[in-house]
């Protein structure tokens, strides 16, 4: 391949990041976990090209990204399902485009859901940070948000050329699946009620299983916020000590309105957490809650 | 110790006291072969998260058996950092601690720190050392912006703000230490377990 490999942001979108899996292991010096809020979207782009799953991805935000591929380049979208045109002709959603250098790569709107995700073979190679080039909005590690403008490199092919850029038959049914699962209707949470369910009366916590809310626009990749639901009652004063949250920590501030922790979570905590939402589909699908979605959390049995 | 489980992998230890923590911290480090697959250890005020292990529920009733001694003044490695005593708050900390301004390095000085544990942001370490005659009140006002290496005091913890951020802590003094750079090994100056010692630059 000659030239500059790479692809250049022509038009940035609403909040586009890179993404991967994110920097486990640094929360004990205060680095978030990070990482891509619909993690099954993010590693389904990774396969549908031929990468390993934590090979970085974009990430947008409800109005997609358009880039230029200054040389070939097979590129996925999943995730938020939208339209997907290659030099203004229509292309494939969910699974591997063959880009040749110079075409324009247009991701956009999402028709449901909020979060698109763009694979491109070899991943995008800007430098990592502590193991990860996810950025991270909360302690700003990472590469910046995208902008117009921004050449992104792109790193060598993966070691996975046997699932390469014909898809391996993973197609746009399994897209659908992991990406779209919960969009435009009513986001149903699973549960699993501690460390601190015990700050909260038993009345108020009935009354979490039995009322909906709905998804806040002040939600973000930090955290997805609720509103118009019954608030959480304490059944207990004080303050509690700052603790370590994990992923999908659902915490109860003071207006008692939960707030699901997602992947730039910060990772000590100064109120309750009343259960956790666990990772997997149940997580990901926060990821494509957009605002006014009813929210509904239903009790996980312990195991 | 009270175990309580947070998911499905994560297990949340709560003790009664920050050296009770300091304790238990260092002996989950020492002892981390034993825990199974841990992908994050992370001590707070009271607390100890295991994050990333195997059932929960098992792991807390093996770990319930533990003899946790409690830790040596010395353990830790010990780091010495420069300090120019010339934070905005210096007067008003020294009033509180009915010293001149002058007198509060000495004070300072004189306590080795211990970093509890870290949050707010990459390489912020919650130092625990200052006597209960010490503790402070946090400032009425936060800062919209507290430089980066400020000295800064609250309730019962000491810190350095590692790059510019809000902050509502009461400042007295600054570094040229570099807190955080995550091209270094190890990335955090202040990482859990580290003990410090505040010391007046230029003397």
């Amino acid at each position: 391949m000659s030239g500059p490999r790479g692809l250049l942001v022509l038009r940035a979108g609403a909040l586009t990041t890179v993404q991967d899996r994110g920097r486990p292991g640094w929360a004990h010096l205060g680095v978030p976990r990070s990482g891509a809020l619909d993690a099954g979207a993010h590693a389904l782009a990774n396969r549908l090209v031929g990468n390993p799953v934590d090979a970085a991805t974009l990430e947008t935000t409800l109005d997609g990204v358009a880039l230029r591929a200054l040389a070939p380049v097979t590129v996925a979208v999943t995730g938020a399902p939208c339209a997907v045109r290659a030099s203004g002709r229509p292309v494939a959603w969910g699974e591997p485009v063959w880009l040749p250098g110079g075409a324009e790569l247009e991701v956009g709107r999402a028709e449901s859901g909020l979060r698109s995700y763009v694979a491109v073979r070899g991943g995008f190679g800007v430098p990592a940070v502590l193991g990860s080039r996810a950025t991270d909005l909360l302690s700003g590690l990472g590469p910046p948000v995208l902008a117009a403008g921004t050449l992104l490199p792109v790193g060598p092919p993966g070691r996975d050329p046997a699932r390469g850029a014909d898809g391996a038959g993973a197609g746009a049914g399994a897209a659908g699946s992991a990406g779209a699962g919960a969009a435009g209707s009513e986001l149903v949470l699973p549960l699993r009620l501690g460390p601190r369910a015990d700050w909260f009366t038993a009345e108020s916590i009935a009354g979490l299983w039995r009322s909906g809310y709905r998804v806040s626009a002040l939600s973000n990749r930090i955290g997805l916020r609720t509103e118009a639901g019954p608030p959480l009652r304490r059944a207990r004063g004080g303050e509690l000590p700052s603790e370590g949250m994990v992923l999908g920590a659902v915490q109860v501030p003071p207006d008692g309105l939960p707030v699901v922790f997602l992947a730039d979570h910060p990772v000590t905590g100064g109120y309750p957490v009343i259960g956790v939402i666990p990772e997997g589909p149940p997580l990901d699908a926060t990821a494509q809650a957009r605002p006014g979605t009813g929210v509904r959390f239903v009790r996980a049995g312990r195991n | 110790m009270r175990a309580l489980v947070a998911g499905s992998e994560g297990l949340l230890l709560e003790v009664d006291s920050a050296a009770q923590v300091a304790a238990l911290h260092a002996e989950l480090l020492r002892r981390r072969a034993e825990l199974g697959p841990v992908r994050d250890i992370v001590p707070a005020a009271r607390t100890v998260l295991l994050d990333g292990v195997r059932e929960p529920r098992a792991l807390a009733e093996r770990i319930a058996l533990w003899e946790v001694p409690p830790l040596a003044g010395t353990e830790g490695p010990l780091i010495t950092v420069p300090v120019r005593y010339d934070g905005p708050d210096l007067a008003e900390v020294a009033l509180l601690w009915d010293v001149t301004e002058r007198e509060v390095a000495g004070v300072v000085g004189s306590l080795v720190f211990r970093v509890a544990f870290c949050g707010f942001a990459p390489g912020f370490g919650y130092l625990t050392g200052l006597p209960e005659r010490l503790h402070l009140p946090r400032r009425a006002t936060p800062r919209a912006a507290v430089p980066a290496g400020s000295l800064a005091l609250a309730g019962e913890y000491a810190g350095v703000y590692p790059r510019s951020s809000p902050g509502g802590w009461q400042l007295i003094g600054t570094t040229d230490a570099v807190l955080w750079d995550p091209e270094r090994d190890p990335a955090a100056l202040f990482a859990p377990g580290v003990r410090v010692r505040f010391e007046e630059a230029g003397t």
